[in-house]
Parts: structure tokens; sequence; C-alpha cells
């Protein structure tokens, strides 16, 4: 059994509530670093720990912390991004839910070693029961002294508020979240400059997961070097993994970074094996954005070693044998699953959420959408599976934020290691079940689309 | 721009608005507008009607097209009328791997409507959405602020049969949703 850090009490009755969090060990690393840590010791934890976010991207958060930009008389801001919308994600709503005060404690410790005096947890629009929950958390840690003016007496002051979001996934990328706070479209921003140079209100602001500020909670309480104790190599610490699709037990589980995929999948501890015992045919393992890996691929690597539950074990190969440890989202495929209709999901999702701003996203997101229905409707040929091929090596690279790439690699993945069976679909059409049907779909006119194409 | 002197919020949902521009600093009240359009979505039918937008527009002081371009940016916010429930059910992969089209093509049948369409007795709107974060307990469909998860086609049943009666448009929010401040 794996040490678990942040989930360590989620099987508490009340722990949701400040007195029985409060009871189990809550608010320590307020405690902690307010009346005995300066600012930049608590940030030096995060350096030692190897943290590294837990959103998706996995950039090391005590850099991204370091690179703060803090002059004189600007307000800075911590922003938690809550806006938890990546396919196959939902350690965050999980989290939130079961122990809000310990996503509100990451803040206040977070925000004193940032010297922020205000903080938002931007949480989507679709979560707004846990925004219920997060405001009496937060409606709990004012009452009992942990927010407002003065903090246990030291003189920090630190409000904390609640954003909710209206349903766009592009808001998960940082700029966009930004854009959306205060107010408008989620349009992502250029960069340079930098959230840290100017965030939100044009101010430096560092934007973090909740699963990454939860963390900072134990980092502290504990010391960043048991952190990295834990794991293997610059993967420290734990990460919660959500498992879905056809396995056994689907949910949250907090793993130590280094257990292996096929343990991860098969033991009784994690997934449990696959539904009804049949055979693994797929996984997507970091969240819809990540390459889909066949059975043989994401158990071992390409040179034939066990893959693990790690950024780089999980990355070994590249994109041409390797995938991504992403957010997280586990998604496991059985040996029934057609890969060209998940696919076509996917497609739709990025196509639906595709905020409009770069020409290739916007553009090449619809045509992937449109070319795999026409494939599923029944009269894709084999130049589609080329031109879908085509369409994504034009989008990668070529937008402002990453939804553009997000939407590519999958479709690139699953032609790389599934090209057999988009051949099937056009060649061999009448043999396949799931031809000819397809969700009804409102934005697009079939025959407009095949008329054009 | 439309006749908003007609539309008047209760004053309950308008102190809302009102203390929800205390969360951001002087001048950065344009930041209230998301959840004040969630609150006038609540309080007026379950959409946002040019009107309604015009009034939110003047409330938070913007210009009406400042409110017409984030709502219709963002999918939680119905631009035309809606269903007393509005079913969103996910279809994403993961939610798609564990049925989510046979729990759609039932609705469908057992409502007599398509995605995107609303019963014509104005108490069923079916919207199929992408993922909900539900996907460990999927397949799932959304009212309001309610997860309903491990859907089954008798489960779907007993949900249609608790809604058929609703007296309310389904919300995402509720007067207790927002603290204070």
């Amino acid at each position: 059994m794996g040490r678990k850090l942040l989930l360590e009490n989620d099987h508490i009755e009340g722990i949701h509530s400040y007195e029985v969090y409060r009871k189990n060990g809550g608010y320590k690393s307020v405690e902690k670093a307010l009346k005995s840590m300066t600012p930049e010791a608590v940030v030096e934890e995060v350096k030692k720990s190897g943290l590294r976010g837990r959103g998706g991207a996995g950039f090391p958060t005590g850099m991204k912390w370091s690179f703060l930009a803090k002059p004189e008389g600007v307000p800075r801001y911590l922003v938690c991004n809550a806006d938890e919308s990546e396919p196959g994600t939902f350690k965050d709503r999980y989290l939130m839910e079961r122990i809000p005060h310990l996503l509100v404690e990451g803040m206040i410790t977070s925000s004193y070693a940032l010297g922020a005096n205000t903080g938002y947890i931007y949480v989507r629009g679709e979560y707004f029961y846990i925004i219920k929950i997060l405001e009496q958390a937060i409606s709990e840690a004012y009452t009992n002294g942990w927010l407002g003016k003065n903090i246990l007496g030291t003189g920090y002051n630190l409000d904390l508020y609640v954003q909710c979001g209206a349903g766009a996934y592009i808001c998960g990328e940082e700029t966009a979240l930004l854009e959306s706070l205060e107010g408008k479209r989620g349009n992502p921003r250029i960069k340079p400059p930098f959230p840290a140079v100017k965030g939100l209100w044009e101010c430096p602001t560092v934007v973090n997961n909740v699963e990454t500020i939860a963390a900072v909670v134990p980092i502290v309480n504990d010391g960043g070097d048991a952190y990295a104790a834990i794991g293997i190599g610059k993967s420290t610490g734990t990460k919660l993994i959500s498992a879905s699709g056809h396995i056994k037990k689907p949910g949250v589980y907090e793993i130590e970074l280094g257990v292996s995929v096929e343990e991860f999948i098969y033991a009784d501890e994690y997934c449990g094996g696959i539904l009804n015992d049949k055979k693994l045919k797929a996984v997507v393992a970091g969240g819809s954005s990540v390459p889909i890996l066949p059975a043989d691929l994401i158990l071992k690597t390409a040179s034939g070693e066990k893959r693990l539950m790690t950024y780089e074990s999980l990355a070994d190969g590249g994109f041409a044998t390797g995938t991504m440890l992403g957010s997280g989202g586990f998604i496991v495929m059985d040996e029934s699953t057609s890969i060209v209709k998940n696919l076509h999901t996917f497609a739709r999702f990025y196509h639906h959420e595709s905020c409009g701003q770069c020409s290739p996203c916007r553009e090449g997101t619809g045509w992937m959408e449109k070319i795999l229905h026409k494939i599923l409707d029944g009269h894709g040929t084999l130049a589609d599976v080329d031109l879908l091929w085509d369409i994504q090596r034009k989008i990668e690279g070529n937008t402002i934020c990453p939804l553009g790439d997000a939407a590519a690699w999958p479709v690139a993945s699953a032609i790389r290691h599934f090209k057999s069976e988009f051949e099937a679909y056009v060649t061999n059409r009448k043999s396949i079940p799931d031809v000819k049907y397809y969700f009804h779909c409102n934005n697009l006119d079939a025959a407009a689309a095949y008329s054009s194409l | 721009m439309s006749d908003s002197n007609k539309i008047t919020f209760s004053p309950e949902s308008e102190a809302l608005i009102k203390n929800l521009v205390k969360r951001y600093p002087e001048g950065k009240h344009k930041s209230a507008l998301l959840p004040a359009l969630h609150i006038a979505q609540a309080e007026f039918n379950g959409w946002l009607s040019a009107p309604v937008m015009d009034k939110v527009a003047e409330l938070l002081n913007l210009q009406p097209i400042e409110v017409y371009e984030v709502a219709s940016f963002y999918s939680m916010y119905n631009l035309k009328p809606v269903g007393k429930c509005l079913i969103e059910v996910c279809r994403t992969s993961s939610c798609w791997l564990r049925g989510a089209e046979d729990v759609v093509k039932h609705i469908e049948k057992r409502l007599g409507i398509k995605d995107g369409e609303t019963t014509t007795d104005g108490k069923f709107t079916l919207k199929t959405v992408e993922c909900l974060g539900s996907c460990g307990t999927a397949p799932m469909l959304q009212i309001g602020q309610t997860f309903y998860e491990n859907l089954t086609l008798e489960k779907v049943d007993k949900i249609l049969e608790e809604w058929k009666d609703a007296g309310k448009h389904s919300s995402y929010l509720d007067e207790h949703t927002f603290r204070n401040i």
C-alpha cells in the first residue's frame, strides 16, 4: 500500500467540516509557515520537494513561484485553477468535495509564500455544488481566524474568494482563465508576458492547479526532502490518478509516482483489472490530450522495460512510442472498443472547445471532426485518413495556446498506432456495425460537410 | 439594445450581484459578470434574453456588448428558451465507453425529442455536453447543480419521472451558493 499525502484522511466521516479537519491535523502548515518560516523558506521547501504542476504540464512549481515579479506597491495574486475539464480527469472535484479545507489550507500557505494578500479559486461552472462546498469551507476558515486580517496575530492578511466559470474547457489554460476571471471571453493571451509578470489585472500572478496547491500542505508539514524521497528521479511525491473506462474499480487513486502501469491497471488496490475480464486494448494515460497507446506499449516501453507511472517513464520513446502523465486522467479501453469512435468523441470535444482565436485550431478541429464523422457515416476513403494526418500536423505548434496541440495529438497517435483500424472503416465498412450510427450533432450540417470535401 | 426597463431582478438577486462586486478590487467590477449572468439565468427561466442581458449590463455598469460577447462564449449560458428541466448528458470518451449513447437514445425516445430540442409542453430540454468530470461514475447526466451518476436506463426513467412536474426551472445555483461578504 503506497503512502498517501493528500487523501490520507478522506475516509474519515465529516472530514469536509472544519472541526473534523482541524482535529485531524488540519491547518498545521499555516501555523508552521506563518509562525516559524519566512515566505522565502516556504518557497525553498517547495523547490526542494521537486513538486511539479499537477494540472497537466508538469512544470516545477518552485521554479514557477520563483519567477513571480515583486515590484513595490503592486498587489500579487495566487489563483487556483479548479477549471478541471480535461476529459478523463475528475481528481480535483473529488479532492474539493471530500476535503475542501485541504485546498483552503494550501491556498493560505502558498499565498503567504508568494506574498499575495488576495487569492481566487476559479471553479468550472458545472461544479456549482462544489462552489457551495468551498464557500462553506472558506466561511469556516474566516470564522476560525485562518483568513482575513492579521492571521494568527502575525500581521499577514489574506482574502480568499471563489469564482465560477460557465462552461469552457479553454479556461483551464492559465491566461484564458485570467481573462475569464476578469469577466471576459476565455481567449488565451499571447505569452510573454507570462502571468508571473503580468497576470490578473496586469499584476504578477501565480496560477496553480488544485492538486498542486494541496500538495504544498504536506510539503510544508514534513519538509521538501521528505516529499522528494517519495517517487523516482524527477517524478517526486504522490499523484492523484482519475481512473475511468473499462475497469472494475473506476475512481480517484493517490499513487506514489513510480507504481508500474501494469500494477495500476490490474492490482485490486487500484483499478482491479479490466471489466468483465476482457483484454486490454488501449489506454489514454493522462487525459484526452495525451497520445493514446496500445496495450503492449502502455505496459512496456519500446525497449522492453516496464512502463511506470512517472513523468519520464510514460514519456519514454517520445510520441513515437510514448505518451505523457498529463493530468493523470487514465482512460482504459477493452478489446471491444472502437478507436475511431473514441477519437470522434475527442475530436468533437476539441472542436466544441476551441476558442476560435487561431485559425489552425478553429478550422482544423472542425475539419477533423467532420472527417471522422464522415468515416463513421460510411463515406470515408483512404484519402480521408491521410487528410486527418495532414490536418493535425498543420495545427500542432501553430496556435497561441496548447489546445491546438492537445487536439492534434490524440488524432496523430490514434492513426500512428491503429492505422489498420481506420483503413478497415473505409475499405470494409459493411463489416463494422458502428458505421452509420452516430450522435445527432447540432453544429454539423452533414450534407454540407460531404459536398465540400 | 432592447428594452431592459421591463426587467426587474428580485431584491435578493440584485443585492447578491452588488455583493459579488466586493470580491474584486475597486474598478474591477466586470469580474462579477460571469456569476451575475448565472444569477440572471437562474432568475429568468433558465435562459438569457437580450433585455435580461441589458439589465445585467446596467447593474454592473458595463456596455451591453461586453455582456453579449461573454454570454455567447460560454456554453452554460442559454441564449434561447429552455424547458423547465434542462437535461445535460455527457458524451465524451469515458461516458461514451460506459454507454452514454444508450442514455441519449433512451431519453430521445422517452421524450420524443432530439438532442438540442425541447418538448412541446416545455417541460424538458435535452442537451448533450462535453466532459463534466464524472468519468469514474459514468455514464452521467446533470440537471441543475445535481450530478446523476452511474446511470442505468431504469435510473434515467426515475429521473424523468422525478422532474416531470417540476415547478421551477432547474438551476445551477440556489440562494446559498455564494456567501455574502
